[in-house]
């Protein structure tokens, strides 16, 4: 980890799936430089031979028996769509 | 009886139902009435809806008349952070993302609720997605903490404390994943637990940080949180993060738990940036323990300073991954200008998220992006080892350990302009997140100009009976919840 903070905030909002205006880009760069400043003080730690934690507690494999349950009814699921059509969402057209 | 019927604690309010005294549509229409009236000041809510609330209390009347009552919760408004779907009813985070979304189903702890007789009752406010302490980060409105009234209510679950410290609601849910529970209920003067990770199912939470988030209750006494925890904790299958495992009676065991206990205080908790006015109030709650015939035992957790930099990293790293889903297609905000499919992700994302939201999905898309991942996401989790180690250890000599919830009382609204400030008010709450562990802000007096302070007690994993245990110790001689705000 590096303290010259090389952020991107371009390939990064892409990324993202993000639209920000310059306004936005110009004060994110600004904090975000700040506050992974204040991030790389973890690089002080030795973690030589520390296993990562993901998850707080050792759950593995979490089973569950394979029996067929309802899912949401069709109407329900649609009901929050910004848009729909014969019982499916609706999207702007993806291929040309 | 001593007060208004909004004011009353759950055992107060059940044995009164139970005895004819009261019913559960007059105990409704006491808390919509109070709402109606500090709400204008206040504003915990999102939205309410009255009759739907007066509708449950009236089901509740026909199951008591009918000798069929579903216990202690049986007709008790409970309010609910909106992040918790309810049937029906809006769940909008706070976001104009979400601003027109009504829950196709309820969560599990909403379903847990309702098989207990309880009331959902309300929308109530938080700092977009649960990101942020202060609850200023929502799209619609600033929530009030009802003891200053220019000052935050904390956050994210403001909502939830404000509401229950205003009477608003006899208690509510909140949600914590660096604090949010905790911290609000110590500047609102109320008792929030954030139960051990997978006691409380997330079925029906919209996810922020999944490895860290956590439903716990809000209310006005360690007893009323203590019933609450017993509806709402317990396996569940649909959330596979949910622990087996067995669940006592917290309420009888608060009175079998006398101790005296082992109660560690970490050095790390009372450096740098605490004020002093929070530092004395938790030396005398420590004195308090100390009379109780407590051992109080020095304990060190080294890797404290880190626990903010761990959070921020592993916390918008997974807040990245799970509001992906928000991309306009299913449900949500849609952009009106989208050019093409494409165009229709990157606008309805940009028009739909606050700008605290969009700091930390950019910061956590970052830290995952290829040529970063092992610099920043993989050196936390390791970190987030050596956390959790630290407290492992300080537990083979105190059975929990105490600490203020925040650095200082309730700020003004306005104050924290700059993201790293806000992000370093969590630093005594986060620790407990990323290690996993249950722990309860309770009240423990207040600042001279009258803003209320909490402390922290840390329990071991699964111990919520002797955590809650030894706060009732200690609120049994120093009841600070029962002073309300003058609203």
């Amino acid at each position: 980890m590096s303290h010259s903070i090389d952020l991107n905030i371009d390939h990064v909002a892409n990324l993202a799936r993000l639209a920000l205006t310059p306004e936005e880009k110009a004060q994110y760069a600004t904090q975000l430089t700040e506050i992974l400043s204040h991030i790389a003080k973890l690089k002080e730690v030795n973690v030589d031979g520390v296993e990562p934690t993901a998850h707080a507690f050792p759950l593995y494999n979490v089973w569950a028996e394979d029996v067929p349950v309802a899912g949401l009814p069709v109407d329900l699921a649609l009901r929050n769509a910004p848009a729909q059509r014969d019982q499916m969402f609706a999207v702007p057209k993806v291929v040309e | 009886m001593s007060s208004e019927p909004f004011f009353r604690s759950i055992g107060e309010l059940s044995a009164a139902l139970a005895r004819g005294e009261l019913s559960s549509v007059d105990l409704m229409r006491s808390v919509i009435a109070r709402t109606e009236a500090v709400e204008p000041k206040v504003r915990a809510f999102n939205s309410f809806d009255r009759e739907d609330a007066l509708a449950q209390a009236r089901s509740s009347d026909l199951r008591r008349a009918a000798g069929a009552s579903l216990g202690p919760l049986d007709g008790i408004p409970i309010g609910m952070k909106d992040v918790i779907a309810v049937a029906g009813q809006p769940l909008t985070a706070s976001s104009r993302m979400l601003a027109n979304f009504v829950s196709p189903y309820d969560a599990t702890v909403v379903k847990r609720l309702r098989a207990a007789g309880a009331i959902c009752w309300g929308r109530l406010n938080l700092d977009e997605f649960a990101m942020g302490s202060s609850t200023e980060n929502s799209a619609f409105q600033a929530t009030a903490n009802p003891y200053a009234l220019d000052c935050v209510p904390g956050g994210s679950s403001g909502g939830s404390a404000a509401a229950v410290a205003a009477g608003e609601a006899i208690a509510s849910l909140g949600s914590d994943t660096g604090g949010s529970i905790r911290q609000p209920a110590a500047f609102c003067n109320v008792v929030g637990l954030k139960p051990t990770y997978g006691l409380v199912s997330r079925y029906g939470l919209i996810a922020f940080a999944s490895s860290l988030d956590q439903i716990g209750p809000f209310a006005r006494s360690v007893e009323d949180v203590a019933i609450l925890l017993g509806a709402i904790a317990g396996h569940d299958p649909l959330d596979s993060t949910s622990f087996h495992t067995g669940i006592p009676d917290y309420r009888a065991e608060l009175d079998r738990r006398k101790g005296p206990w082992r109660l560690g205080i970490p050095k790390e908790y009372f450096g740098e940036g605490l004020d002093p006015e929070v530092a004395e109030a938790v030396q005398r709650a420590v004195a308090h323990y100390q009379k109780l015939g407590c051992e109080v035992k020095p304990v060190s957790l080294p890797h404290t300073e880190y626990g903010v930099g761990v959070y921020y990293i592993i916390a918008t790293a997974e807040c990245s991954s799970n509001l992906a889903r928000y991309d306009g297609v299913r449900y949500g905000h849609r952009s009106k200008e989208a050019k093409d499919a494409v165009d229709l992700y990157f606008r309805s994302r940009a028009e739909g998220f606050g700008s605290e939201v969009k700091r930390r999905i950019i910061l956590g898309t970052y830290v995952l992006s290829s040529g970063y991942y092992d610099a920043f996401y993989l050196r936390a989790q390791k970190v987030r080892t050596l956390i959790r180690n630290d407290f492992l250890a300080a537990y083979r000599e105190v059975d929990a350990i105490l600490t203020p919830t925040a650095p200082t009382p309730a700020f003004r609204r306005g104050a924290k302009a700059d993201p790293l400030a806000m992000y370093l008010c969590d630093v005594y709450t986060i620790g407990v997140n990323l290690a996993g562990l249950p722990a309860v802000s309770v009240p423990c007096g207040f600042s001279q100009d009258g803003r209320p302070i909490g402390m922290q007690l840390i329990g071991q994993p699964y111990g919520e009976a002797e955590l809650l245990g030894i706060a009732r110790a200690y609120e049994r001689d120093h009841p600070w919840a029962q002073k309300r705000p003058v609203l």
